[in-house]
């Protein structure tokens, strides 16, 4: 691997949980602006933090939690990535997926976008036809010294306006990536053996994180 | 000098002895057999040889663990700009490399780009320690052996895991073992001494370099060794058209539904032992 994949990882955090938004006026937006707004003020958001720059990661969780969910669609990201198993779980396994698949998100990349410093929001050009509801909004994430980090964004127009579904970083689609993973557990155990693990392996993370 | 144009027969026989060692250690890595593999392992059609795979990722586990990282996490306590320096030299061995590979993927002014940087880095940076063409506006482009294999239209073949290397696969292998060395400058270094310490130094700086990375991937993986692999195949793709590649048609699945096959409705298949993913309810099938 030949990328600073230091980097990615602090894009990638920066990717996924930086849609922060003034409400809904920011919704309505054409897709690459909404992009545009909204890593910018998250990122502006980081730097200004004493306490995440100190390291306080539940600070940037609470700030997650707060801001980034109106604009990403953490069900349908995880639809996709359990792909067809999702046909077959209760309404209440969907809701158990999404929520442990949510939390295992959040708590790994907060602590990596904790970290990030004097990173811009650098847009590439944007071509989409106006009656298009499914669109990739491509961008650079640009440290002060080094390489840009390529991170993209899909997202979908929805009747609340366009939702970010699916990120990539440095080529990497998320829900991609977690495509293969899931279908195995689905595989060893059933749609409740996903559960099982996402649920595991959260709650192995929290207590980590208390010691 | 003559066999400098010969790389193949100058490669000495030092070197012909570590890869003999290398093939030694890996048959070693992926015949030690004593790792848990998946009952389904090998059936992704990406990874027929994952069972083998898991082995010498296993092994590399061992190696990192034992002694890979700990250098690694010595390394990192380097002052920041003592690890620039080898990290900017290490990347302008490869400068040349990067030249030709990116001439030969029809990109002859990228191509030309990059050997203006080399030129300048190697001299003004002093041995590539500072990176001056990139704050001339000569940015990196990175461009390997099995990147051009790739462009020519060559895919990837199955994934493949390399000892102490890692994630690849057939086509990057070629490239790697096969072609790099042979345009990386440290191949040419005349003294062993010289030569290893630097081949050495340059794994523990990339290894040092991937130490967060490493500690997100262990959180956020559910299997590491399919998150890395699919991870790896999806950015070697994407390197592969420059950061555009075509959506690949399997993604479309708007809600959820068969990506490709049509035919089995069928709520139970059987066991379903082609690597589908399809399961039985375990509760509530509409």
């Amino acid at each position: 691997m030949r990328i600073s994949l230091r980097a990615a990882a602090l894009a990638l955090t920066a990717g996924l949980f930086s849609p922060v938004g003034a409400a809904a006026e920011v919704s309505t937006a054409a897709p690459d602006a909404l992009v545009r707004d909204l890593t910018t003020e998250v990122l502006d958001a980081i730097r200004a933090d004493k306490a995440i720059a100190g390291g306080d990661v539940s600070r940037v969780q609470k700030l997650v939690d707060e801001k980034v969910l109106p604009y990403v669609d953490f069900q349908k990201m995880t639809q996709l990535a359990v792909g067809r198993g999702w046909r077959s779980a209760t309404a209440e396994q969907r809701t158990a997926l999404t929520r442990e698949f949510h939390t295992l998100l959040v708590r790994t990349y907060s602590g990596a976008l904790s970290q990030v410093k004097d990173h811009k929001v650098q847009m590439k050009p944007f071509r989409a036809q106006p009656n298009e509801t499914d669109v990739v909004v491509r961008t650079n994430v640009v440290p002060s010294r080094g390489e840009p980090i390529q991170l993209d964004y899909r997202l979908e127009k929805q009747e609340a306006g366009w939702k970010i579904y699916d990120v990539n970083v440095v080529g990497v689609w998320l829900v991609e990536n977690y495509k293969a993973q899931f279908a195995g557990e689905i595989n060893a155990g059933g749609v409740e053996g996903l559960i099982k693990s996402l649920t595991e392996r959260n709650r192995q993370l929290s207590e980590q994180k208390k010691a | 000098m003559q066999t400098r144009l010969l790389p193949l027969r100058a490669m000495p026989s030092h070197l012909r002895q570590i890869s003999l060692r290398a093939v030694v250690v890996w048959g070693l890595a992926g015949l030690a057999g004593c790792v848990t593999v998946p009952p389904n392992a090998g059936q992704d059609p990406r990874d027929p040889w994952e069972k083998f795979n898991r082995n010498v990722f296993a092994f590399n586990d061992g190696f990192d663990a034992a002694i890979l990282r700990p250098a690694a996490e010595l390394w990192a306590k380097l002052p920041e700009g003592m690890r620039n320096c080898f990290s900017n030299a290490f990347a302008n061995l490869r400068g040349p490399s990067t030249a030709i590979n990116n001439t030969l993927q029809g990109k002859p002014a990228e191509g030309l780009s990059d050997l203006g940087r080399f030129a300048i880095n190697t001299t003004v940076g002093i041995v590539g320690c500072f990176d001056v063409a990139s704050r001339l506006g000569l940015e990196m482009h990175r461009e390997d052996f099995g990147q051009t294999l790739g462009v020519w239209g060559f895919g990837p073949g199955p994934y493949l895991v390399l000892p102490i290397f890692g994630a690849s696969d057939v086509r990057d292998a070629v490239g790697i073992l096969g072609v790099e060395p042979f345009l990386d400058l440290n191949f040419y270094i005349d003294y062993p001494a010289i030569e290893y310490t630097i081949f050495a130094l340059r794994i523990v700086n990339e290894r040092a370099e991937l130490l967060p990375a490493d500690r997100l991937v262990r959180e956020a993986a559910l299997d590491r060794y399919t998150f890395i692999r699919d991870g790896y195949l999806q950015r070697r793709r994407s390197l592969i058209y420059d950061g555009n590649p075509p959506r690949e048609p399997d993604e479309n699945e708007p809600e959820g539904d068969e990506p490709k096959a049509p035919a089995p409705t069928t709520p139970e298949a059987g066991g379903a032992p082609t690597g589908s993913t399809d399961v039985k309810p375990s509760g509530g099938e509409e």
